[in-house]
């Protein structure tokens, strides 16, 4: 296996690395939230690896401890999985890393991908005890380094597994949705299948979300771990072309779960979007990360390497479009946002790593055109000033135009980051599934089950987009859902015995 | 993984691999297309499907090695794997019986026309051929297009073969002769295609066209195929990659073609490199 974070004592010496402030644990003085060294910021914005290595055991005892172990604890009621953060932070506390790793596992399929990407400061750590005082305990980066500790030790290991059911699922889409259901499903003896549209499994966090950000070995140890649990992966296969959601149950599987995500790219709709040098985020991002076109041209995929990017949107998406310009080169990476700072919805860790990048933002600014030269490629984008008016349906105050502040940036390549919607090739397939006038397939929200028989859906695809742990949720309260469905509603497939049943029923 | 089934050289520098791929061989549809990626490092390339077999299940791409990935795949041998193989992508092409369709096809372009007009013969349709080429080696297909074909017409730009001109003359020709055509399908480059759509719209015949701009995945999910038609951006891979040719901004199909033309430099000069 290979180590993703460098073990501590081999930190290069210029790392910003702090040292854990040991104060003895007393009321009178709790030490502070404890920073993860990172590369610095000179360094890493040349390469695409990994920016904070993440705790130590010793950083991590000190962070546990600032825990105040509540008896009633709130951080869980952030959780959309529920996991038992008090419990888990006193095992660290406590130094028995690998315990804490199976408790957060129990109900947490991808912690090591949570623990990098979930916005902790809006879910569990807005909600800790701490957080009111000051500093809330960093549960994000906790959660972070004990399933590494687990991985990197190499002390991952199975859990147990049902006997067979007999039955058979077919999961579509290999992004956190899917990847969750389909480790429950198998986990309670059925037989799954994934299907997934691209040539790896993952979803976003393969093609969208940066190297730098979540290491592809990382959701590549995922991946293998299910595969070892027994789901069966089928890369290459875009349900709707490939076979359609009838043809699978035709074909002899008992239930669909449509994890399909939230993959269309939408553009603005401005003059100039199909100059040479416009990206939608996810091309740009598709190029960069499940590509490599960082690496052209050892790698086939090329990718333009602006000087100047402009990146419209303030998400996560747009972020780590800005951060990926950098590396490929940019010497200046702008985001161009239509609201102020408060508004962002991009991760508050993320904001602050691409201003310490040196990120140009150009908030309360929308794009209504873009320039291109002779040759059609991007010279420059056109952007009028906003500012902010009455509360809008979000609550969120709305941009108004100022009339007459149009103004120009130079810019050579334009990445758009203002959205996706639900991509339509398995809605437009599969009669009897119904769909919102945005095109998210209604599913119910307790149990993902959709209009059609035997078809379930969740994640990005139902709600929009939204996070990994609120598609992981929907995967796994689906698969529940699933399981009950085919115990109850099912006949059992022939080849499996009385026996069998009886186990599963019980 | 697929496995390379033959490979011929049909013309100069231009490649016909069939290849195992039972799913999409039962699948696929004339007009659709497959994404080759030849390895953990190639890209993702897109091919029309040219033939399939489903009780062989085959299907057969024909390409021409211009870039460093094309090269790359055109180089593997019978026996050989390639790594991913993704489709069948894109609608299918509308076959009806509309009456007589005239099927021009220009350089590699006759490789995706030939399954088209296959495909209209089939569906009772008075197939009239036109197949263009630079010079006498590189007309492909022939003897397919004419067992489709119940007339076939072949000019050469230089005059090497058959007639000497090009497939617009051809088809200026046919539409004089008082020939009544309800359609036409125009494949090959992006000029020929644009001057294909010039002489029909003259005319006030549909056309048809199938487009081939960069592709990444191929459904739907980056929109760096978009083009666009009748004044409004469409995704080729999902919503083609067959459109009505009238309605094309072809100098946004020319202009987003090229955005790599530097960066190809790059690529085949690695290739080359590399494998001598
Ligand atoms: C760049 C980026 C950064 C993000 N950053 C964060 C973050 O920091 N924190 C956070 O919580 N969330 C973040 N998100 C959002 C988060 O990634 C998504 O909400 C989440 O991945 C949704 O999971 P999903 O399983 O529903 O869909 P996805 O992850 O989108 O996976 C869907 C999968 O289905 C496949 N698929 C689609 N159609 C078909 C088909 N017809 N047949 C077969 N397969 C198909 C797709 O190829 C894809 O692999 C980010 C998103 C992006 C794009
Ligand atoms: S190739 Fe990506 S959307 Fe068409």
């Amino acid at each position: 296996m290979t180590l993703v974070m460098p073990p501590h004592s081999l930190l290069p010496a210029a790392t910003v690395c702090p040292t854990p402030t040991s104060t003895p644990v007393s009321k009178a003085a709790r030490p502070p939230r404890q920073k993860m060294p990172e590369q610095p910021v000179a360094e890493r914005i040349l390469n695409f690896d990994e920016v904070p290595y993440g705790y130590s055991p010793e950083l991590a005892e000190l962070e546990a401890s600032r825990c105040l172990q509540c008896k009633k604890p709130a951080c869980v009621d952030g959780c959309p999985v529920s996991v038992d953060i008090p419990g888990f932070i006193k095992n660290v506390a406590a130094r028995d890393y690998l315990s804490a790793a199976r408790l957060v596992k129990s109900t947490n399929s991808l912690p090591a991908v949570c623990g990098r990407v979930c916005p902790q400061e809006e879910q569990c750590e807005s909600l800790c005890v701490l957080a009111k005082k000051g500093e809330s305990v960093a549960i994000g980066r906790l959660e972070r380094f004990v399933s590494d500790y687990e991985r990197e030790h190499g002390l991952g290991e199975l859990p147990p597994t049902a006997p067979p059911s007999g039955f058979k699922v077919a999961v579509v889409g290999s992004g956190p949705a899917g990847l969750t259901c389909a480790g429950e499903l198998v986990k309670l003896g059925h037989e799954v299948t994934v299907y997934e549209a691209l040539h790896k499994a993952g979803g976003v966090l393969v093609y969208g979300i940066p190297e730098f950000r979540l290491p592809k070995s990382i959701v590549g140890t995922e991946v293998d771990y299910l595969e070892r649990l027994g789901v069966r992966i089928q890369l290459n296969s875009p349900i709707g072309k490939s076979e359609t959601v009838d043809e699978l149950l035709e074909s002899g599987f008992d239930a669909v779960f449509i994890g399909t995500g939230a993959g269309l790219p939408y553009f603005m709709g401005v003059p100039g979007e199909n100059f040479i040098g416009v990206y939608s985020a996810n091309e740009y991002l598709t190029r960069a990360n499940l590509m490599k076109a960082y690496l052209f041209p050892e790698y086939g995929t090329p990718i333009i390497r602006g000087q100047n990017v402009a990146i419209i949107g303030g998400g996560n998406v747009a972020m780590d479009a800005a951060r990926t310009a950098l590396r490929l080169g940019a010497k200046h990476s702008i985001i161009v946002y239509r609201r102020s700072r408060e508004e962002m919805p991009a991760r508050t860790e993320e904001i602050h790593h691409a201003e310490e990048e040196g990120i140009e933002f150009q908030l309360l600014s929308a794009p209504v055109r873009i320039l291109g030269d002779k040759s059609g490629r991007v010279k420059g984008l056109e952007c009028l000033r906003m500012e902010l008016g009455e509360p809008d349906a979000s609550g969120r105050r709305r941009p108004v135009p100022v009339i007459g502040s149009e103004y120009v940036i130079d810019v050579d390549t334009v990445v758009v980051s203002v959205g996706n919607g639900p991509n339509p090739l398995i809605p437009q397939t599969t009669p009897g599934l119904i769909t919102s006038k945005h095109g998210n397939i209604t599913a119910n929200e307790d149990t993902g089950s959709t209009s059609k028989p035997d078809v379930f859906a969740g994640g990005d695809i139902v709600t929009g987009a939204a996070t990994v742990i609120l598609a992981m949720g929907a995967g796994r309260r689906a698969a529940a859902a699933i399981d009950n469905h085919l115990k109850v509603n099912k006949q059992c497939a022939p080849s499996c015995s009385v026996a069998e049943i009886d186990q599963v029923v019980e | 993984m697929a496995k390379v089934i033959s490979r011929r050289e049909i013309a100069p520098q231009t490649v016909l691999l069939e290849l195992e791929a039972p799913r999409i061989a039962f699948k696929r549809r004339p007009g659709q297309f497959v994404i080759l990626k030849q390895d953990e490092r190639g890209e993702r390339i897109p091919l029309t499907i040219a033939k399939s077999d489903a009780t062989k299940g085959t299907i057969t791409v024909i390409f021409q090695m211009v870039g460093a990935g094309t090269r790359g795949l055109g180089t593997v041998p019978v026996g050989g794997e390639i790594l991913d193989t993704v489709g069948p992508l894109g609608r299918p092409t509308d076959i009806q019986h509309v009456g007589t369709v005239v099927s021009v096809g220009g350089g590699i372009g006759t490789a995706v026309a030939y399954p088209i007009a296959s495909a209209m013969k089939a569906a009772g349709n008075k197939v009239i051929g036109i197949v263009g080429a630079r010079t006498r080696e590189l007309v492909i297909l022939e003897e397919e297009m004419r067992s489709v074909s119940d007339e076939l017409l072949i000019t050469t730009d230089d005059g090497s073969y058959a007639r000497k001109g090009f497939v617009t003359d051809v088809l200026r020709e046919v539409i004089a002769r008082g020939e009544k055509i309800d359609e036409v399908l125009a494949i090959g480059p992006v000029p020929m295609m644009r001057a294909v759509c010039a002489v029909t719209r003259e005319a006030g015949i549909k056309t048809v066209v199938s487009l081939n701009p960069i592709m990444i995945d191929g459904t739907g999910m980056c929109g760096g195929c978009r083009v666009e038609i009748g004044g409004q951006t469409k995704f080729a891979c999902v919503d083609g990659p067959e459109f009505d040719g009238h309605q094309v901004n072809w100098d946004v199909l020319d202009l987003r073609l090229s955005a790599y033309k530097d960066h190809e430099h790059d690529a085949c000069r690695l290739y080359s490199t590399e494998n001598h």
